[in-house]
C-alpha cells in the first residue's frame, strides 16, 4: 500500500513528499446530503423548490442548468452565503444548515474570482489561513507549497491587477485550496475565459481534483464542460433536480425532454401509436429494443448511418439532405423526411459525404432508440 | 559633422514648436495664479514681518512683533487667548472630522446598497443643502438652537446645558455647524470608494473564515481608505480655516483661528498680526496634508493616495 502511495506522490509536484500525504488528502473528502431544500427570493421568485441530493466523498460533482435554474443558489447555500427557507444540509456527517460561512470547512472559487485588490497575491493566498489564526511563518510555507502545486511560479510576488484572467482564476483556485477544505465549491470558474484557455484549465482543474481526492462541487451552464469534468451531473431546471447521473447516463438516457434538449438533443418526436417495440412518429415506424415507456422518441444524431440512395430495410428511412455543415472530423446534416426534420452527425472517415439535395437512407439500430417523458 | 550640428534638425524644430505651444497654453493660467495668488501671498508674508502702525496698517521697520503677539505676548505680559484659539481650532477640526466620518460612512455605504436608479437621487439629497449660502444655513441653525426653542428646551430639561443658556451660541453649535456643512465632502468620496467595491469580495472573505466584523476590517475598510483620506482632507482643511460658522454660532467663546485672522483685518485692525495668523494656518495645513500623505502611503500598501 505504501508502495502505491509513494508512486502517486512522485507525480505530485509541490506537495511535500510525506507518505501519508495522499491519505490525509483522502480523509479530507466529505460527502454532502441535501434534503428538501427550499429557497425563495422576494415574494414569487422560487430559486429552489425542494432539492434532495447526495454528493459522494471525493466526487467531482456538477450542477448543470440554464441561468435561473437555481444551481448558483444551491452552491451559495452549500457555502453558507445563502440560508435555505426550509430543508437541511449535512456536510461530512455534520448538519451545517445554520452554520455561518466563516465556520464551514468549505471554500469557494467565485465566478468573478473576488480577489482582494488591496492585497498582494501572497496575501490573497494566505487570507484564509490568517483568518484561521495560522502564524505568519507557517502561512509563508503553505503559500509556497500551494504555489508549487498549482504551478503559479513567480505570480505569487505580483500585484493582483497585473494578472491576466487565467492567472486570476488559478490564484482564486489556489486561495480556496490552500485552506484544505472538506468541499471545494466552484461557481462557473471558467466562464470568463476564452475557449482555448478554458479547455486547458478544465484539464488542469480535473487533475488537481484527482490528485487531492477532494469533493468538488462545480456549477456550469455548459453541458460540454459538465460532461468532460464530472463524475456525476445533476441537471437542474426551475429550482428542481431533473436528473442525476454519470455524464453518459445523462447524455444517452435523458429522463425528460428538458434534459434531452439541454444536453443538446433536437431529434425528439411524439409517438402517435405504439405496438410493442414498434413506434410510429412523424418520421415513420421504427422498431426499438427496450425503448422505455415515454411518449417522446429520442434519436441521437451520432447513432444514425447515412446510406447513399434508397435502400430498403428494417429501420431504414428515406430522406433528403437539406443542409450540410462540414466540421472536419465529422459533418452535421439536416435531413428532411416529409415535413419533419432530423439531425444526423456522421464521422468523416474519408468516404462519400452526401451533398445538399441528395436522397439518402437513414439507418438506425433498434437498441439506440430510447423514449422519454415530456 | 560639425556642419550638420549647426543646422536645426527636424527633431529640435519640433521641440521648439512644442515648447512654444506649452508656453501659450500654460501662460494665461500661470499669469492669473501669479497675479492673484503668488503676489498677494508674498505681500501677506511681507506684512507679517512689519510693524503695526496707526489704524492697524503695516509700517516699517521689519520686526517679529506680529509673531510675538500671535504667541500671546502683549503689553501686559503673556496671555493664553490666542493659544486657546489655536487649540480650539485644532480640536473643533478633529472632533467635527471624526463625527463627519462616523455619520458619512454608513450613509455612503447605504446609498451603494440602494437600487441604481435611486442612487443619484440620494446623492443629490446629500449635496443639495450645500447649494444654499453658508450664512443662511448658519442662521437656520441659530433659529433651531437658540434659547427657548424646542431643541434647547429639551437639552435644558435633561440637564445638558444650564437653564436659559440654549444650545446656541456654544462650541457645540460650532461643531454641529461644521459637521452639517462638510458632510457632503465626506459622503461623495466614500461613496465612490464603496461603489468600486465588489460585494463578492466580502463574501469571499467570509468564505475564507472571516467573521462579518473581520470581513469588514480586512476586505472592506482598506478599500475605502483612499476615499476616507480624500474626504478627511476635503473636510479638515476648510474646517480648520472656517470663519462663518464660528462667527455666527460660536459667540465669544467659540472663536477659531479664521475669526482671529479676520478680526485683525477688520475690527481689531492689526494687519501684521492677521498676516502672521494666516501664515500659521498655512503651515498647519501643509503639515496636515503631509501627514495625510504619509498615512495614505503607509495604509494604502505603498499605493499613492491622490489628495
Amino acid at each position: 500500500m505504501s508502495e502505491t502511495t509513494t508512486a502517486e506522490i512522485a507525480d505530485k509536484p509541490g506537495v511535500h513528499p510525506a507518505a501519508d500525504e495522499q491519505d490525509r488528502a483522502n480523509r479530507k473528502a466529505s460527502s454532502i446530503e441535501m434534503q428538501g431544500l427550499h429557497k425563495r427570493f422576494g415574494r414569487d421568485t422560487v430559486a429552489l423548490d425542494g432539492v434532495d441530493l447526495d454528493i459522494r466523498a471525493g466526487e467531482f460533482f456538477t450542477l448543470l442548468g440554464p441561468s435561473g435554474c437555481g444551481k448558483t443558489t444551491l452552491l451559495r447555500i452549500l457555502a453558507g452565503l445563502e440560508e435555505p427557507d426550509d430543508g437541511s444540509l449535512v456536510v461530512g456527517g455534520k448538519n451545517v444548515t445554520e452554520v455561518p460561512p466563516h465556520r464551514r470547512s468549505v471554500n469557494t472559487v467565485f465566478q468573478s474570482y473576488a480577489l482582494f485588490p488591496h492585497l498582494s497575491v501572497r496575501e490573497n493566498l494566505a487570507f484564509g489561513l490568517k483568518m484561521r489564526g495560522m502564524p505568519a511563518a507557517e502561512r509563508h510555507v503553505k503559500v509556497d507549497e500551494i504555489a508549487d502545486f498549482i504551478k503559479l511560479g513567480d505570480l505569487v510576488d505580483r500585484h493582483v491587477d497585473q494578472l491576466s484572467g487565467g492567472q486570476r482564476q488559478r490564484i482564486a483556485l489556489a486561495r480556496a485550496l490552500i485552506c484544505e477544505p472538506d468541499v471545494l465549491l466552484l461557481d462557473e470558474p471558467l466562464s470568463a475565459l476564452d475557449a482555448g484557455l478554458r479547455s486547458q484549465l478544465q484539464v488542469e482543474l480535473l487533475r488537481v481534483q484527482r490528485r487531492l481526492g477532494m469533493t468538488f462541487v462545480f456549477v456550469t451552464h455548459d453541458q460540454q464542460e459538465a460532461m468532460v469534468m464530472s463524475d456525476r451531473i445533476a441537471v437542474l431546471n426551475g429550482g428542481t433536480i431533473q436528473q442525476v447521473g454519470a455524464p453518459r447516463e445523462v447524455y444517452e438516457r435523458p429522463v425528460n425532454a428538458f434534459v434531452a434538449r439541454f444536453m443538446g438533443h433536437d431529434n425528439l418526436y411524439p409517438i402517435s401509436t405504439r405496438q410493442g417495440g414498434r413506434l410510429t412518429t412523424a418520421l415513420g415506424t421504427l422498431t426499438a429494443e427496450d425503448p422505455g415507456d415515454g411518449e417522446l422518441l429520442l434519436i441521437r444524431p451520432e447513432t444514425l448511418d447515412l446510406l447513399p440512395g434508397k435502400v430498403e430495410g428494417d429501420n431504414h428511412l428515406t430522406a433528403k439532405v437539406a443542409e450540410r455543415l462540414y466540421r472536419g472530423s465529422h459533418a452535421e446534416f439536416r435531413l428532411e423526411i416529409g415535413d419533419t426534420t432530423l439531425q444526423a452527425t456522421v464521422n468523416n472517415r474519408g468516404r462519400h459525404l452526401p451533398e445538399i439535395g441528395e436522397t439518402v437512407t437513414v439507418a438506425v439500430a433498434p437498441e439506440d432508440l430510447v423514449t422519454l417523458h415530456e | 559633422m560639425s556642419y550638420s550640428g549647426a543646422v536645426p534638425t527636424a527633431r529640435s524644430r519640433a521641440m521648439v514648436r512644442e515648447t512654444r505651444h506649452l508656453l501659450f497654453t500654460v501662460a494665461p493660467g500661470a499669469f492669473w495664479i501669479f497675479i492673484f495668488l503668488v503676489l498677494p501671498s508674498a505681500y501677506l508674508m511681507g506684512v507679517a514681518f512689519m510693524t503695526n502702525g496707526p489704524y492697524g496698517l503695516p509700517q516699517m521697520p521689519l520686526s517679529l512683533d506680529a509673531f510675538e503677539r500671535l504667541a500671546g505676548v502683549g503689553f501686559l505680559g503673556w496671555s493664553p487667548g490666542n493659544l486657546y484659539t489655536l487649540l480650539r481650532s485644532l480640536w473643533q477640526t478633529l472632533v467635527s472630522t471624526v463625527l463627519v466620518v462616523i455619520v458619512a460612512y454608513p450613509v455612503a455605504y447605504y446609498i451603494t446598497t440602494c437600487r441604481e436608479k435611486w442612487r443619484p437621487v440620494l446623492l443629490l439629497l446629500v449635496v443639495v443643502p450645500s447649494w444654499t449660502n453658508q450664512v443662511i444655513r448658519a442662521f437656520g441653525w441659530m433659529n433651531l438652537l437658540a434659547p427657548e426653542t424646542p431643541l434647547s428646551s429639551l437639552a435644558e430639561s435633561i440637564g445638558l446645558v444650564a437653564p436659559n443658556m440654549g444650545l446656541y451660541p456654544s462650541n457645540f453649535a460650532v461643531t454641529l455647524g461644521l459637521v452639517y456643512n462638510f458632510l457632503p465632502f465626506m459622503v461623495l468620496p466614500l461613496y465612490a470608494a464603496f461603489e468600486k467595491l465588489d460585494t463578492a469580495q466580502v463574501q469571499a472573505a467570509q468564505d475564507l473564515y472571516a467573521s462579518p466584523v473581520r470581513a469588514f476590517w480586512h476586505a472592506v475598510f482598506p478599500q475605502t481608505l483612499p476615499g476616507l483620506l480624500a474626504g478627511t482632507v476635503l473636510v479638515a482643511i476648510p474646517a480648520f480655516g472656517m470663519y462663518v460658522i464660528p462667527e455666527l454660532l460660536g459667540g465669544g467663546k467659540g472663536m477659531m483661528l479664521g475669526n482671529l485672522v479676520a478680526n485683525q483685518f477688520a475690527g481689531s485692525s492689526n494687519w501684521p498680526l492677521g498676516a502672521a495668523g494666516a501664515i500659521l494656518m498655512l503651515i498647519a495645513t501643509f503639515i496636515g496634508l503631509f501627514a495625510m500623505r504619509r498615512i495614505g502611503k503607509r495604509l494604502g500598501g505603498g499605493e499613492e493616495v491622490v489628495i
